[in-house]
């Protein structure tokens, strides 16, 4: 079968690709584009280490398909800090030791600034449940949850 | 060896030990650039994939590859037959995990492997391998395995510790202790007996296995992999395809989790076979189901224990029989189950006996504290069961019985200084202790003891000429260790923490190094650390007497410069690392600092944990509503990491206590290969994790340090099942405490 031709936008950068019907968004991301900050850990949405945005909406991209994303707005890891200026989480989750083996923390990374980008004053409770679909095994989530409602609280003083 | 340097066990003053920089590998970490194991790729490289057993034991007959072969894109098959004769036997089960050879021994047993042009064609190419398989019969339960006419999955194995007419699955036998267990349970008031069982759990790191293999027709190769210790995976690898170990370099990927899990080998071997029949690069990554399938989760455990306490609280007597099944191959964690288990006490009257089996499961592979987590559950619940039903406080009663510096340990040696007691006396005036508890709620505490350890450990610290260091060692950065060996290298040498700048070598560039197990990493890679630093020190304060036309000896090292010092050293301004560094090339060449060693005095460790439950009547449900880490840390060098060490421990204890278990179906077939089923502790499951960092200084370390690692996830077990059976009103003696096993034990009123 021949390969289907998809015309979409990574991280605000025009992206064509040639995929075939079976690879998964992640497929396309890691082993086409070279943009292996998507991780996977599960290939069954059961880790979140994948997650991106599409059109802003919090997806695994594991669980999508690469001809899918034709003519959508796809956001990754790799497009969270804006040139050489962290996003305040990025910073905070560095400051506050929130990651230590380091895998999940892209996913973890994009799924916070969803939950951040619909509600920017989470409760700690709203915060574990919005990242009950990202697994980290390092850090028992104490730090992580930390940084989150760190980088919320800096990003609300400065708005 | 003994370090002189290393005796000194006064309080001592840091400027960058204790405080909390960033990581340097921070930014690479939260933007995607770090590069894991699956990362990497290579100009022309090829897609290699497994195929695994779908029976839990069968012998293989035949496989036949040449449909395989023939499919277009597909570039090479191996199996077992492809690996010639083993060199060094010690590495013959490893192989046969890897590949298996006359049979296949648990679900997901690797039978053959294919490389491929894509994932796609090496997917079909699977399908075509045909293997004749001849179903056995099997066995995956511990006590099952142990039946004298269970099925045998290695005839004539046992060692010669195993007393005759026991299993053939029994491989070893173990025992150790002290005193006479009879004449100590006779002074008891009363003597507690219980069977203890927990199931098999998966360490659960979130990156799969991965490497990617180049292996030329004159022998070299190269090898990157995501590992907890790449000299070994060199090691192994050269053993098993008769390599010479200097013309393989294995580069380790930053590594995403291990836990003990990636400390052998599974398709790394396999891997260069492929690319070496190929003639081409060969990337490998193992799905989920293949690594919950086919690499080590830990032991499954079933345990008696005999314990007699006297009215007052004095344990009179300890015993207890472990029989732990550690998979398809000899080698479970039960000899240090049998060790740790009474490790936190002293005792007159102390025996424990260790029984190794195997069975039709995936070979164990070590899971932070091997052994320890469930023979602390047996122990640790045992003795709550008795201090409660005297009507003891049960931080009380361990504080009564804990070991102390001279207490002869259970296992044999005599403790130095220890931190046991320091735990439990602050465990006792935190302000948990003495919280109010609702209905339905309870409060649990368990000890937990970790030996940790030191190894073979080679490190190299540069001076480059503009004054800044550069230190290579031969670990992977798990958990901020490139920050902590910064940090060492900055206090010892004087200089600001960003002065420094750790890298992790490749095999090519350092001598040996013991893989990341043991807790070892900030002890023995940081002693290491210091001793280079001092050694560069040496060095450049023979630079500066050499500029000042004095004796060396006159010479010290202070805040980051040379000066002179003593009556016949001269009025000489000091002269900094920066200054000899710029000059060094005129002073004799280039100033390096290196130290290797077989770091010994890693200095044991304690915790205590608390933890409040709440157990739901109507469901089983159990939520943990607060937890308190107490542990002994020696010496905190990065207090961030070493609080995440506590709670990612307390974390993994907690789903081994409440969730997590490797469920078998009749068939010996694997039932929950993936994570939805096999579920792990999320965010929502859980509190903040509190902790509390006492520093009792190793004296084994020049700053005190202890390993930290793998003490934390040993209470927690014990911690959990004392808490939800003080909420429960019913003794749990099983895990997982999985909602409907602890419903029916609230309503059967046991467990």
């Amino acid at each position: 079968m021949s390969k289907i031709h998809v015309t979409t936008t990574i991280n605000g950068d025009p992206v064509e690709y040639l995929c075939d019907a079976e690879d998964t968004l992640l497929d396309v991301l890691r082993d086409h584009l070279g943009l292996t900050g998507s991780k996977e850990g599960c290939g069954t949405g059961d880790c979140g280490a994948c997650s991106v945005t599409v059109d802003g909406r919090l997806v695994c991209a594991c669980l999508m398909l690469g001809a899918e994303a034709a003519g959508h707005e796809i956001g990754t890891i790799e497009g969270m800090a804006k040139g050489d200026q962290l996003h305040p989480l990025q910073q905070k989750f560095i400051e506050h030791a929130a990651l230590q083996c380091g895998i999940c923390t892209p996913g973890i990374l994009v799924a916070a600034k969803s939950l951040l980008d619909h509600n920017p004053d989470p409760s700690e409770e709203e915060t574990r449940y919005w990242l009950a679909g990202n697994l980290c095994r390092c850090t028992g989530y104490d730090k992580i949850i930390r940084a989150v409602l760190d980088a919320a609280k800096d990003m609300r003083e400065a708005s | 060896m003994a370090l002189d340097s290393k005796t000194d066990t006064k309080p001592q003053t840091f400027k960058v030990i204790g405080t909390r920089p960033l990581r340097p590998d921070g930014i690479d970490k939260v933007t995607g650039r770090a590069r894991f194991g699956a990362d990497m790729s290579a100009p022309g490289m090829l897609v290699g994939l497994v195929l695994r057993s779908p029976h839990a034991h069968a012998r293989i007959r035949s496989i036949d590859t040449s449909a395989a072969e023939a499919l277009t894109g597909v570039h090479a098959v191996v199996t077992r037959a492809d690996f010639g004769p083993l060199r060094d036997e010690g590495t013959a089960d490893v192989l046969d995990n890897c590949m298996a050879g006359d049979k296949a021994l648990y679900d997901g047993h690797a039978v053959a492997a294919v490389a491929a042009t894509s994932g796609k064609v090496a997917r079909q190419a699977l399908k075509l391998i045909k293997v004749d398989y001849q179903p056995l019969p099997h066995v995956t339960d511990v006590d099952a395995a142990m039946a004298p006419d269970a099925p045998a999955l290695h005839e004539g194995r046992a060692d010669e510790t195993v007393p005759a007419g026991m299993s053939g699955n029994v491989m070893a036998r173990h025992e150790f202790g002290h005193g006479d267990i009879d004449a100590g349970l006779s002074q008891a008031d009363r003597v507690l007996e219980r069977t203890y069982r927990t199931e098999a759990t998966h360490q659960g790191y979130i990156e799969p296995h991965a490497c990617l293999a180049t292996m030329n027709s004159d022998g070299q190769a190269d090898l990157w992999c995501c590992t907890q210790g790449h000299y070994m995976v060199r090691n192994t690898c050269a053993a098993i395809l008769g390599l010479e170990q200097g013309q393989l370099r294995v580069t380790a990927s930053e590594i995403g989790g291990g836990f003990g899990g990636k400390t052998t080998v599974f398709l790394e071997p396999v891997a260069l076979k492929l690319s070496q029949k190929s003639g081409r690069p060969v990337k490998m990554v193992m799905s989920r189901a293949e690594v919950l399938r086919a690499t080590g989760p830990t032991a499954s455990s079933s345990i008696d224990v005999r314990i007699g306490m006297t009215r007052d609280g004095r344990i009179t007597a300890g015993f207890a029989e472990l029989r732990y099944q550690g998979g398809a191959y000899p080698g479970s964690p039960v000899d240090m189950g049998s060790m740790s288990a009474f490790a936190p006490y002293d005792l007159e009257n102390v025996r424990t006996v260790g029984f190794d089996v195997v069975t039709n499961r995936p070979k164990q592979a070590a899971y932070r504290a091997p052994g320890a987590p469930m023979a602390a559950f047996a122990v640790e619940s045992a003795i709550d069961e008795l201090a409660r039903g005297f009507g003891l406080d049960p931080l009380e009663v361990r504080l009564k019985n804990a070991a102390r510096e001279g207490t002869r340990a259970s296992y044999g040696p005599t403790y130095p200084a220890i931190g046991l007691e320091a735990t439990l006396r602050t465990a006792k005036d935190h302000p948990h202790w003495s919280a109010p508890l609702g209905p339905n709620q309870g409060r649990g505490v368990a000890c937990g003891f970790w030996f940790n350890f030191g190894g073979d450990t080679c490190v190299s610290l540069n001076i480059t000429p503009d004054g800044t260091v550069t230190l290579s060692e031969g670990n992977p950065d798990i958990g901020g260790s490139r920050a902590s060996m910064s940090m060492m290298a900055a206090e010892e040498l004087g200089i600001p923490y960003d002065r420094v700048r750790t890298v992790i070598a490749d095999t090519g560039s350092l001598g040996q190094n013991e893989v990341t197990d043991g807790s070892r990493v900030t002890f023995a890679v940081g002693l290491a650390t210091i001793e280079a630093a001092r050694a560069a020190k040496r060095e450049m304060c023979k630079r500066a007497a050499q500029v000042w036309g004095i004796d060396e000896d006159a010479v010290i090292w202070e805040d980051g410069a040379a000066r002179p010092a003593g009556p016949n050293a001269g009025q000489h301004p000091p002269m900094s690392l920066a200054e000899i560094a710029a000059i060094a090339s005129n002073t004799g060449g280039p100033i390096a600092g290196h130290f290797e060693v077989n770091a010994e005095g890693a200095g044991v460790s304690f915790a205590t944990h608390m933890v409040d439950t709440e157990v739901d009547p109507d469901t089983g449900a159990v939520k943990i509503l607060r937890y308190t880490v107490f542990q002994d840390a020696g010496k905190a060098v990065h207090p961030s990491y070493v609080e995440g060490q506590f709670q990612g421990g307390a974390v993994q204890g907690i789903g081994w206590a409440l969730n997590e278990a490797y469920i078998y179906g009749e068939d010996g077939i694997l039932q929950n290969p993936g994570f939805l089923d096999y579920r792990i502790p999320v965010a929502s499951d859980l509190p903040m994790i509190d902790t509390v960092i006492l520093e009792i200084p190793n004296p084994g370390h020049p700053y005190g340090v202890r390993g930290v690692g793998e003490t934390s996830i040993v209470p927690p077990l014990a911690a959990v099942a004392n808490s939800v059976s003080d909420a429960a009103g019913v003794r749990m003696t099983s895990l997982p405490m999985s909602p409907p096993k602890l419903l029916a034990a609230i309503q059967s009123g046991t467990s």
